[in-house]
């Protein structure tokens, strides 16, 4: 394998909610008012190679969107670094800084949310570029028309407004804004969720389609399991702000370590499964805010040892590209 | 064997100043006792508003036009709101997507299921707390002691979802609507609160009406399914004759489209184009734009079409399956 | 199950957004349902379009000396003037028709009031963009700030500022502005903090847009809706203050006499019986204030929940 092209390293992402000053006053008073850290994302280290889809699955508190958003350069890493390309995101500077910047792009679950209700759908996928000087102001829109019949969107609606747009549309929209700037790596974060099945599976073709045409990198993360099975080459999964297991796709989908991981792809919905009657795992996700001493999991793993109550299992390898923090190393399955 | 519920040529439509949206265009199906039917649509194809139309909860400008809403023999379509209010909560029960459409922010749980309990039955406070508290047990909420006290907002997600559930099945309800009630939750809670459902429902022998888009979670759960598309059942029947041999094109496009049933790393089968405008819907087949078996045929609405188990309105239907 | 809330829910959840209308269309049709606030904006346009042409449709100008004979001094409504025409609304102590004064006086407290209300709103915008977009420390100092100005009545505040300012028309539109931009800012800030988190900002700063273009480009515009509604609601407020403080008689000089100027030099007339020098002026106050307040109300129920959801949800 190449040299990766993006790298994250011991990358933590905290965020303290601070006091104002009723709430020092009222902690002064014992009102029993602090700081709130929630420690998001926990020293969480792995690379992507050129022209790799990575899944990042988990369930929500986990923290997969914000290491996305960390990826994307939308939030600062607490500690750690993100490697783009072999340089550190956060030494560049100028002209450097600004090209990582548009390498990265990102696209976002909420196709109501993620496009400028006022603004049209040129300028809506047409400002970054002109803005950059990817083209001209008067080249601008035979360069929108050409992204947008890109993405399956018809060019005569671009002077239209978000809201005339179905949901699976409105997507698209936001896939042709990010391939305006002509990114490498692209961070899917929940981009099918909201949307109707029969518009999921034309948007993941979608992102088939572009990944080979522009031979894009991808970061996909969802919550859905079978979603991330057809499209990732390898899948990350994080538990409250962890990664528990890591490893290509076929490894964690047939030959599961981490017993978090077991109980995910147990759980998930699937068509050939009916009227099952299986006892479903136990327990609540616990709250970022007081995450459980030792391994974050131990208290709803049906094989916890007292160890797992103790110290944070590692990431350790298991075979040839296939990690897993945990202290049973799979001796229960 | 009586039915719960039987449904019936149900139109409901909502007169709105861009036109008449027909939400609900003709539907029909039954259920009975302890059955568990999953209506599976996307969205815009009216199934949250058949359940609706249901328990009687269409505000205007929608109203139900047409069509016979009989529940253990009783016609309740257009019933009057007293008669609506005596089975809702009491022997119908629903079950939203955001289980603060049930619960008051501002009262704690067992005010509010002491509450749910007295306001159709005559019982006494302490046996109502005992009742109510029992119930929590039974939906898997663990210390229900404690959580009793709860005020909503110090509960998870999860936790109120079960909570709502709780409170519909306290009065022993004979029918329960849930409406997408997993969709917003995450897997491993989802799991456990269909596994609830499911063991409520066998205990009790309530009926259950499962409106979803996820036809993995309606596989998990459900004996019969009812497929909806543009405000009608395009594909009804039991649940292992319509995944395994579905019949309508719109529910073959859709069970090949989850990944699942696709090669890893191959293109995704996909449905064409998308669903119509409820405001506008094509004369004939609503499906024929999307279709890839269309023909000349299909200017012509189908009719509904009974074989053996399964009813599907289709011209063309894959019944190669069937027949094998 | 509560029956209450139960029915509250929206069964028109899941219908599709309709295409064919605007937003801009949606809420002109939205606005036009009440028929009440369609009436005030009604009145309220012709109440504008007298104040504009007041010296084409006025018998009389009232401040050109040539044109006033104190003969025609306190008349009651319906007599004939000097001159020959009626005064309908009969004439004040120096002789001046009052329908005459009425509409030129119209003139002043609606641009005194449009002038400060707009100076304020942009001041208020500005701050409350900077407070919601940079956060932390600045937002703190930027909100007390607001608080503690909020905290004080607004004609007191005025009136301080004048007493410190001295009299003129200069300094009463700063005093208003001063007295209103608080408003602004909050309301700003409120809906910026909203916009602020949404996912397009995100993928401006994505697609490393500048923060100025952030602001001015993709949140601005996004909090205009509720600016709109607190705006006319402000400016109405703005035109009583400025004739609370006229009355007082430290708001505007005698030399371009408001509503509220209008109304003080009637009342030394009242306990005579020559009630309308001070009511009629009052009656053009009250029902400008009304009809801007009707429509500012009515404007609150069509724009701010869901203009910008495109009707879907």
């Amino acid at each position: 394998m190449s040299a990766p092209l993006l790298e994250i390293r011991n990358v933590s992402k905290r965020f303290v909610r601070r006091l104002d000053l009723a709430g020092k006053i009222a902690s002064r008073l014992g009102a029993g008012v602090s700081e709130e850290t929630v420690h998001a994302v926990d020293n969480v280290s792995f690379s992507i190679a050129k022209g790799e889809v990575v899944g990042l699955v988990g369930e929500s508190g986990c923290g997969k969107s914000t290491l996305g958003r960390v990826v994307a350069g939308i939030h600062k890493p607490t500690e750690g670094q993100v490697f783009f390309e072999g340089q550190d995101v956060a030494a560049l500077t100028g002209a450097r800084k600004r090209e990582a910047t548009l390498a990265i792009q990102m696209i976002f679950q909420d196709p109501f949310a993620s496009l400028n209700p006022r603004m049209r759908v040129e300028d809506i996928i047409g400002e970054a570029p002109v803005y950059h000087g990817l083209t001209t102001r008067a080249g601008a829109a035979s360069y929108v028309d050409e992204i947008m019949t890109k993405v399956g969107l018809d060019p005569s609606l671009k002077k239209r407004y978000p809201h005339q747009f179905s949901g699976g549309q409105r997507q698209r929209i936001g896939i042709a804004r990010a391939l305006a700037v002509k990114p490498k790596f692209l961070v899917c974060d929940e981009a099918i969720a909201a949307l109707d099945v029969s518009i999921q599976a034309q948007v993941i073709n979608l992102f088939m389609d572009l990944r080979e045409e522009f031979d894009l990198t991808y970061l996909f993360i969802s919550h859905d399991l079978s979603v991330v099975e057809h499209i990732a080459d390898r899948v990350v999964i994080m538990y409250l702000g962890r990664v528990v297991e890591s490893a290509g796709t076929e490894n964690v989908f047939e030959r599961p370590v981490h017993p978090y991981t077991s109980a995910l792809l147990a759980e998930a919905p699937r068509l050939d499964q009916r009227k099952r009657a299986f006892v479903p795992i136990k327990g609540e996700i616990p709250s970022p805010l007081e995450p459980p001493h030792g391994c974050h999991f131990h208290p709803r793993c049906p094989h916890a040892v007292p160890e797992c109550s103790a110290d944070p299992p590692a990431l350790e390898t298991v075979r040839t590209d296939h990690v897993a923090a945990c202290h049973l190393r799979g001796r229960f399955v | 064997m009586s039915k719960t519920l039987e449904v019936s040529g149900l139109k409901t439509h909502f007169f709105m100043r861009a036109g008449v949206a027909k939400a609900v265009d003709g539907v029909d199906f039954s259920i009975g006792p302890g059955e568990v039917m999953g209506l599976v649509g996307e969205s815009g194809s009216g199934k949250s508003i058949t359940g609706f139309s249901i328990i009687g909860l269409i505000d205007p400008p929608g109203r139900i036009v047409e069509g016979s809403i009989r529940f253990k023999g009783a016609e309740i379509a257009n019933a009057p709101e007293e008669t609506l209010r005596t089975l809702r909560g009491n022997r119908i029960a629903m079950i939203f997507q955001d289980p603060m459409m049930t619960l008051n922010p501002v009262l704690r749980v067992d005010t509010q299921m002491i509450e749910a309990l007295q306001a159709h039955k005559k019982i006494g406070r302490h046996d109502a707390w005992t009742k109510a508290r029992d119930t929590l047990g039974l939906v898997g909420i663990p210390a229900p002691d404690e959580r009793m006290r709860a005020y909503p907002h110090q509960l998870s997600g999860g936790m109120r979802q079960r909570v709502a559930i709780a409170t519909a099945f306290l009065n022993e309800p004979d029918l329960i609507i849930a409406d997408e009630p997993t969709t917003a939750l995450d897997v491993t809670i989802q799991g456990q609160i269909i596994h609830e459902a499911q063991e409520l429902c066998r205990r009790s022998g309530a009926s259950l009406i499962w409106i979803t888009h996820d036809l993995a979670v309606v596989a998990g759960i459900a004996d019969h399914i009812s497929v909806m598309y543009a405000g009608r059942i395009v594909e009804q029947g039991d649940i292992d004759d319509v995944i395994d041999r579905p019949a309508h094109p719109y529910t073959v496009g859709l069970l090949g489209s989850v990944p699942t049933a696709n090669n890893r790393g191959q293109k995704l089968y996909q449905i064409r184009g998308m669903a119509p405008n409820i405001l506008a819907l094509p004369t004939g087949c609503a499906f024929k734009e999307r279709c890839p078996r269309r023909s000349p045929d299909c200017e012509t609405s189908p009719e509904a079409t009974t074989r053996g188990e399964k009813i599907y309105r289709c011209h063309h239907p894959h019944l190669e399956a069937v027949e094998a | 199950m509560s029956d209450a809330t139960a029915e509250a829910a929206p069964p028109e959840a899941t219908i599709q957004p309709v295409d064919a209308e605007t937003p801009f269309q949606r809420f002109v049709s939205e606005f036009l349902d009440s028929k009440v606030a369609t009436a005030a904006f009604l009145f309220l346009l012709a109440i504008i379009a007298l104040a504009i042409f007041a010296p084409w449709i006025t018998p009389q100008n009232p401040y050109d000396l040539a044109q006033v004979d104190v003969l025609d001094g306190r008349l009651a409504p319906g007599s004939e003037a000097f001159a020959g025409y009626t005064m309908w609304l009969g004439s004040d102590g120096a002789g001046r028709d009052l329908y005459s004064a009425i509409l030129y006086g119209l003139r002043i407290s609606l641009s005194v009031g449009v002038t400060s209300g707009l100076i304020a709103l942009v001041i208020g915008m500005a701050v409350g963009l900077l407070a919601a977009y940079t956060g932390g420390r600045t937002e703190n100092v930027i909100m007390r700030i607001v608080d503690l100005q909020l905290s004080f009545p607004a004609a007191l505040v005025a009136l301080m500022l004048i007493a410190i300012l001295g009299k003129g028309v200069d300094k009463i539109i700063l005093a208003l502005v001063v007295a209103q931009w608080a408003y602004y800012a909050r309301t700003v800030r409120a809906s910026a903090l909203v916009e602020r988190h949404k996912e397009y900002v995100e993928a401006a700063a994505c697609l490393g847009i500048s923060h100025a273009r952030i602001v001015f480009r993709h949140i601005m515009p996004n909090c205009l809706a509720p600016l709109i509604v607190v705006g006319t609601v402000q400016t109405a407020s703005a035109i009583s203050l400025e004739a609370t403080l006229s009355f007082l008689g430290v708001g505007m000089p005698q030399t371009s006499p408001s509503l509220g100027v209008l109304i003080a030099n009637g009342f030394e007339y009242m306990l005579s019986g020559r009630y309308w020098i001070s009511v009629f002026p009052g009656v053009a106050l009250l029902v400008t204030v009304v009809s801007i307040n009707l429509v500012g109300d009515h404007l609150r129920d069509v724009l701010n929940p869901r203009l910008n959801t495109g009707g879907g949800k």
